[in-house]
């Protein structure tokens, strides 16, 4: 099968989509002839015109309001946001208005949008362009978060995310963009809610999101040399959490290493580790659950402290090595 | 000489020898850095200021030390205009422990509270609302000082811009907008995203005065900072000054300038500030030849020393990660 980057497969779902259905929108800052700040639009405004690839002014709160109100009255705007940092602009329509208006009106109405946006440090970009904060969104009601790891997954996802009703936001991983993996042309529908299992293993189940995921694979390729067998689940979206299949893997392991971007403290790791801790998976535990996640600091400018405040490949080592060790 | 081309009083000969140098400072800092992030000895991202030298210079120079300054992302001008060493900041750029930031903060951060330099932002429009803040301080504890609040046409379309103009009116304080139009944000044409010809008519909307200035005329940027400067100063309220400048090259890193042509970027390259600027100085017999361009080979080798500086800057250590987040 061909490969594609997973900017490429962004780019392909949007296409699709809007091929077929002219109420599918693009908007956001430099996404015309630029082709967006990581090139995920180019060559979208020469097929779709600047009518349906709408550039628009650096206006984050009026962009992601005028998405909310364009849903509601029946368009299905897809909104890129430059940088995720700037969700914080865009954080009150979100969380005061696409969130709720559906259930303050009691049932009536919906908000289908979607918007990406792209999240994590490893580029340099220093403190207000480099975070993760996809627990600040994971905890309203009403919004889904989507947060693929592959090109496969963020083509499959992001059309589910396209025909889904609700707002979704969307997070891709600035560093993921060029990786490659098999995705077929033809669109697909991978659901919201859907956990994957991106290598079996019966000894430790580490629960990976993002850029993490691949981390965690390579971790999973050492420690297999050491005779220790992983399980690397990738929820793939946050919000539904596909519970079950978490924990039928930790039934299975008994130990349970979760790793993410984000600041570990109020990440969404500790909801999932109580999620755990909550379910019939905790009589099947053998250690304590382990979270690995970024250090509770502004990601720095220089290349190796930025490089230490996230979770890198012997981190994830060390933690599932340890989660054995325990007695 | 005392007063040179009706300038205020403060504007000696002398520092109108320094304001020529001091532009040559601005495009060779700026040309190095573009050299050094072309051989990737700089990293994440930068934004250059080549060509809008004397809207930092000019309007600066119409401050008293005192007075205080917010930047952008496109603020190594600023910073040098305010007195900021060309080493430390070339250190940050490096990412050394000698920098502004001690490394942790990059181009976009820099900031030198020692000068008035209330810092770079990452953030467009972000730093509006701080220079409210610090004008508040000023009018509250009667400490004298006018806040210069830098930010580019791209800016004003933030919802930060509207409230801060508004805010700093009603309550009257010293602060001076000043808008570097440099009729681009990242791709977006000013003329296509904003829809009045002078983004200084929006100051009405505010009941405060907007003025139009050419960004390649130092001496017309002095005097029409200076008066708004001084009327703030007195209690007289806040102005807006819209500066028409240009951004030669592109917006950050990689930019293939699609959004504008090759005959416009020459267009306004004629027009270049500095050598206007020169040949004034040669007019007036300020300067000959020869001293404009001995003021032009010590910027350049003030540049090269910085560079040294900073090469031979050590990186933080590790340790030092987890400092300065909390006083
Ligand atoms: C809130 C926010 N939105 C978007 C960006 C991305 N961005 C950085 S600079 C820039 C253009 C800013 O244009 P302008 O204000 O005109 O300043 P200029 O770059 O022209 O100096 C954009 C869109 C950002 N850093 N912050
Ligand atoms: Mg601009």
């Amino acid at each position: 099968m061909r490969e594609l980057t997973y900017l490429e497969a962004v780019r392909e779902a949007m296409s699709q989509e809007m091929r077929e259905n002219n109420d599918v929108f693009l908007l956001g800052e430099d996404i015309g002839v630029y082709g967006g700040a990581f090139g995920v639009t180019r060559g979208m405004i020469e097929e779709f015109g600047p009518e349906r690839i709408r550039n628009t002014p650096i206006s984050e709160s009026a962009i992601t309001g005028g998405a909310v109100g364009a849903a509601l009255t029946g368009m299905r705007p897809i909104l890129e946001l430059q940088f995720s940092d700037f969700i914080t602009i865009a954080m009150d329509q979100l969380t005061n208005q696409a969130a709720k208006l559906r259930y303050m009106y009691g049932g009536k109405g919906s908000v289908p949008m979607v918007l990406r946006t792209p999240a994590g440090s490893g580029t340099g970009a220093a403190a207000q362009h480099s975070q993760s904060l996809e627990a600040w969104v994971a905890h309203i009601p009403g919004l889904k978060v989507v947060q693929p790891s592959t090109a496969y997954d963020a083509k499959g996802l992001l059309k589910a995310a396209i025909d889904d009703d609700n707002p979704v936001i969307f997070y891709e991983h600035k560093l993921l963009y060029k990786t490659k993996c098999e995705v077929p042309e033809e669109p697909y529908t991978i659901p919201i809610g859907k956990a994957d299992i991106k290598r079996s293993g019966g000894d430790v189940t580490i629960v990976a999101t993002a850029i993490m995921v691949h981390r965690a694979l390579e971790a999973a390729e050492k420690l297999v040399k050491e005779g220790i067998e992983v399980e690397v689940i990738d929820p793939r979206t946050l919000v539904p959490l596909d519970e079950e299949t978490i924990v039928e893997s930790v039934k299975k392991t008994g130990r349970v290493v979760v790793v993410h971007e984000a600041v570990k403290r109020g990440g969404y790791g500790g909801e999932i580790a109580s999620m755990i801790a909550e379910s019939e998976a905790f009589d099947f535990l053998d250690s304590p659950i382990k979270r690995l996640g970024g250090l509770p600091v502004p990601i720095p400018y220089n290349p190796k402290l930025e490089k230490a405040t996230v979770p890198q490949v012997d981190d994830i080592v060390e933690a599932v090595k340890e989660t054995i060790r325990f007695k | 000489m005392e007063k040179t081309f009706n300038l205020p009083s403060h504007i000696t000969t002398d520092k109108l020898k320094d304001l020529y140098k001091q532009m040559w400072l601005i495009r060779y800092f700026d040309e190095k850095v573009d050299q050094f992030f072309a051989k990737g000895l700089i990293h994440g991202t930068t934004h250059l200021c080549v060509g809008q030298e004397a809207s930092a210079a000019g309007a600066i120079a119409a401050l008293q030390d005192i007075d205080k300054i917010t930047s952008t992302h496109r603020g190594h001008g600023h910073c040098i205009a305010k007195g900021a060493r060309t080493d430390k900041m070339m250190a940050e750029l490096f990412g050394r422990v000698t920098g502004y930031c001690k490394g942790k903060g990059g181009s976009m951060h820099i900031a030198d509270l020692e000068k008035g330099n209330l810092g770079a932002n990452g953030i467009v429009g972000g730093g509006i609302p701080l220079a409210v803040g610090a004008a508040l301080t000023s009018k509250m504890k009667n400490e004298g000082y006018v806040v210069l609040c830098f930010f580019g046409d791209g800016a004003s379309n933030e919802g930060s811009f509207h409230e801060s103009l508004n805010l700093a009116s009603i309550w009257g304080l010293p602060v001076v907008f000043i808008c570097e139009n440099n009729q681009y944000g990242m791709s977006g044409a000013a003329k296509d995203m904003i829809n009045i010809p002078d983004i200084a008519d929006r100051a009405g909307s505010y009941g405060i005065k907007g003025e139009v200035v050419d960004g390649n005329d130092l001496v017309e940027i002095i005097n029409t900072v200076y008066d708004a400067v001084e009327d703030a100063r007195d209690g007289n309220g806040p102005a807006l000054i819209e500066v028409k400048t240009y951004r030669w090259k592109g917006h950050s890193k990689s930019d293939a300038k699609k959004y504008r042509t090759r005959e416009e970027e020459q267009e306004w390259r004629s027009k270049d500030g500095i050598k206007r600027f020169k040949e004034l100085l040669i007019e007036e017999r300020v300067l000959t030849e020869e001293l404009a361009e001995e003021l032009q080979q010590e910027a350049k080798q003030e540049i090269e020393d910085a560079v040294r500086f900073a090469e031979n800057s050590k990186e933080p250590s590790i340790d030092t990660l987890l400092e300065d987040v909390y006083a």
